[in-house]
């Protein structure tokens, strides 16, 4: 057994560290979160150069044939600074599908282009009823001439707004199992039919209404088999919950390291806050907290990683990091105080992703439901 | 990173499953004493049960092959403690004391002749000390002990009353800090002996612990003489040996192992039990009750693997024990709260009836672990340690 990063991963820990610290301060953080696009083509060009973006497709792809563990220590070092943007839905929400499922075309296609950071995806899952279930899919695909035309809504849609192409989930056949009858969809974002319209939300986080009105694709546009899209999607999803949940220890990190910080800076009745026992108690708290997630969640990364079956770790890891995550988060704000309920002031940033991150993908007692399956209850 | 076992760790798993399947006595499972709920008999029954542990070297599995151990590898005793716990094995707290501090700080500090004489018989289990650190003013805050030691001639001579001293009725010995120089400040001036528990002036007074068993004691030291070679390392320097011999090993682990297999019995029960013609299992509630206890655990038992593995790098841990330690003392306590609500009525009910449940571990466990996370350190202690020394925070 052995817990600790290798040297390639240190490497990359130490200069995805470095890099985001120079360019990516929290003044561009807010920047973008308060901008419409949510992300600046410089830094994505920039991340791109670094080989990000390619970081787990294979070298024949332009990628650098990395692993998911190394796409998760990269995703905690992202989530550590917060990096606004579409990476997560173009790498781990598109290009993994692609890589698992699309056709040799597709990923000639599409990702050396998402590499080299041209090409920006999206994952259309979800819809009104917001929740991850394949029972869910409502959004119609009907076969017509040899092409297939998609109706419906989807909603919660990351950067769809900025997106080149949307990975549309759509039910292509009525049938008694929910899980059968869907298939994934490759559609160009900018295709007749297509609206995508902006959400607010708490993280600024860029997610979308996007309405499909007889949206017309080609039969090449099908990621997998027609009917067979549920195992595409229950797959992508696995492997995004674990990735979401390396970027929440990152942020929960961050948010105890920033806490900690000011504990020890702050002096109220003459001496520093950290020095009282309460404060003590909730940095201890917290730093619990950060390192049970992080063990967990890499544990369910090294299964992603080996190929291994990983339901029940992504699960246990998910429902966990969900609620440490706010825990920590709040805790940071607690001691913070006033000067955490500025907009000024960076703590918001975090808790706004932690609350963010806990609801996508299934929060705890989503989680836990699974967790429960896994055990014959 | 590999979260895999070797192929020669899983075998040795299965080497010790299978030798526990054999060696653990059939009284002893029918008697199931919990934690704190030791009686003579079972005591006796641990005794025997530890000295063939001690015989196949894997009670004190880490040692130096000269002083009765297997050197055995930081990753193989995890394993060995998962096993051992999970498997209810007649192991006393006491055993495990004497082993895991007792044992490695006269490693650190002792004399040749103090290691040659203590060592083998601590790893063969012929020897259990029990601890006389707390007085009834030095709890939390041991450094204010108050217990005298005086140098006379080639003895010394204790004073004084230590208190919560389990199983000091049952051990040979006593591991025991006492004040050897009053006038040092309080970190100073503190030295160890092991105090044999038959010497004249020593006088027991048993205190019943919650569970209506005698496990703990209040110690009474009047003018015992103890001969000088019983210090242990530099006198005066009691503290610091103290301190570092309870960072040696507490991975936790076994507490992780123990509690896996109470939730895994929660599991079977609520499989098996219909309430008002529904299956338990089928309750969402509970369902989300259950998955979180098994989350817990995992996370409680990535904390103590993450220990086992700094150890087998060469890094010292230390408040990432402590870590291990909360954490897994809160979840356990957890466990024991779910189980009750799970068990409803049932959860009530002792041993010896008819309609008992479970054999009674969970109301037993509902008492049993609020000695977790107060006895060793309490979870305030713990939590101060991992914020002063864990995460620089200051003291003043």
């Amino acid at each position: 057994m052995d817990l600790g990063l290798n040297e390639e991963q240190e490497m990359l820990r130490e200069s995805a560290r470095d890099f985001l610290r120079r360019e990516c301060p929290k003044q561009l953080v807010r920047r973008l979160d308060e901008s419409d696009e949510g992300y600046s083509v410089e830094l994505w060009r920039r991340m791109a150069e670094l080989g990000w973006m390619g970081l787990i497709f294979p070298e024949e792809y332009g990628g650098s044939g990395r692993n998911f563990l190394d796409l998760a220590i990269l995703l905690e070092e992202m989530g550590y600074n917060i990096v606004p943007g579409p990476f997560f839905s173009t790498v781990v929400l598109g290009g993994l599908t692609i890589l698992a499922a699309g056709s040799e075309e597709h990923k000639e296609e599409f990702l050396p282009k998402i590499a080299s950071g041209e090409m920006i995806l999206s994952s259309a899952l979800t819809e009104p009823s917001a929740s991850y279930d394949a029972a869910s899919v409502k959004t119609e695909a009907k076969a017509r001439n040899g092409e297939y035309v998609i109706n419906g809504t989807k909603l919660f849609v990351l950067n769809a707004n900025v997106a080149d192409y949307i990975l549309c989930v759509a039910r292509t056949s009525k049938t008694k199992n929910p899980e059968e009858g869907i298939t994934v969809f490759l559609v160009g974002a900018r295709s007749p039919g297509l609206k995508c319209t902006l959400l607010k939300t708490l993280a600024r986080d860029k997610q979308c209404e996007v309405v499909f009105d007889n949206v017309t694709v080609s039969k090449e546009s099908i990621v997998g088999k027609r009917d067979g899209g549920w195992p595409i999607v229950k797959d992508v999803l696995q492997k995004a919950t674990v990735a979401k949940c390396a970027e929440m220890v990152g942020g929960a990190q961050a948010a105890l390291d920033m806490a900690v910080s000011y504990a020890k800076e702050r002096v109220q009745f003459g001496r520093p806050i950290g020095s009282f026992q309460a404060i003590q108690h909730y940095c201890a708290n917290m730093a619990m907290d950060v390192g049970g997630s992080r063990f967990v969640t890499y544990k369910a990364a090294w299964k992603v990683s080996e190929g291994l079956p990983a339901v029940l770790d992504a699960a246990i890891a998910k429902a966990w990091v969900s609620e440490a995550y706010a825990r920590v988060a709040l805790s940071a704000h607690q001691i913070f105080g006033a000067i955490g309920f500025t907009m000024d002031h960076d703590i918001h940033l975090y808790y706004r992703q932690a609350k963010a991150a806990e609801i996508i993908f299934g929060g705890a007692d989503f989680h836990r439901a699974v967790v429960a399956s896994e055990l014959g209850l | 990173m590999d979260f895999r076992f070797t192929q020669d760790e899983e075998a040795f798993r299965q080497e010790v499953r299978r030798w526990l399947k054999q060696e653990i006595p059939q009284r002893w499972i029918d008697l199931d004493p919990g934690i704190w709920e030791e009686t003579e008999e079972s005591w006796a029954l641990a005794r025997e049960f530890q000295r063939k542990l001690g015989q196949k070297g894997w009670l004190a599995p880490a040692y130096p092959k000269e002083y009765g151990g297997l050197e055995l590898s930081h990753m193989k005793r995890l394993i060995l403690s998962e096993e051992l716990a999970y498997n209810r094995s007649p192991m006393s707290i006491e055993e495990e004391i004497t082993v895991n501090w007792v044992g490695p700080a006269i490693m650190l500090f002792g004399t040749e002749k103090q290691k040659k004489e203590y060592l083998p018989k601590i790893a063969r289990g012929d020897i259990v000390l029990c601890l006389g650190y707390s007085e009834p003013n030095a709890g939390s805050d041991l450094a204010s002990l108050q217990t005298r030691a005086v140098e006379v001639g080639d003895e010394y001579v204790i004073n004084g009353q230590k208190t919560w001293c389990s199983y000091g009725h049952l051990a040979d010995c006593c591991w025991l800090a006492a004040r050897t120089d009053p006038d040092a400040s309080r970190h100073e001036g503190i030295s160890i002996f092991i105090v044999d528990m038959k010497t004249p002036g020593i006088t027991l007074r048993p205190l019943i612990n919650i569970l209506d068993r005698h496990s703990f004691n209040e110690v009474f030291f009047d003018d015992v003489h103890i001969p000088r070679e019983n210090l242990v390392g530099q006198k005066d320097k009691g503290w610091y040996q103290l301190v570092m011999a309870l960072d040696f090993e507490r991975s936790s682990i076994g507490y992780a192992a123990g509690n896996q297999r109470v939730i895994e019995e929660l599991i079977k029960y609520v499989k098996a039990t219909t309430r008002n013609g529904e299956p338990l299992a089928n309750d969402p509630l509970i369902r989300n009750e259950l998955a979180q206890l098994v989350v817990e655990n995992e996370v409680a038992r990535m904390m103590a693997y993450r220990i086992a593995w700094m150890f087998s790098k060469g890094v010292h841990p230390s408040h990432e024990s402590s870590m291990s330690m909360v954490f897994i003392s809160e979840v356990m306590r957890r466990t024991a709260n779910i189980g009750m609500r799970i068990l409803g009525h049932y959860g009530e009910l002792d041993r010896d009836s008819k309609w008992t449940v479970m054999n009674a571990r969970i109301m037993r466990m509902c008492l049993s672990a609020l000695s977790i996370g107060v006895g060793g350190g309490s979870n305030e202690i713990q939590r101060n340690i991992i914020a002063i020394r864990g995460l620089g925070l200051p003291r003043k």
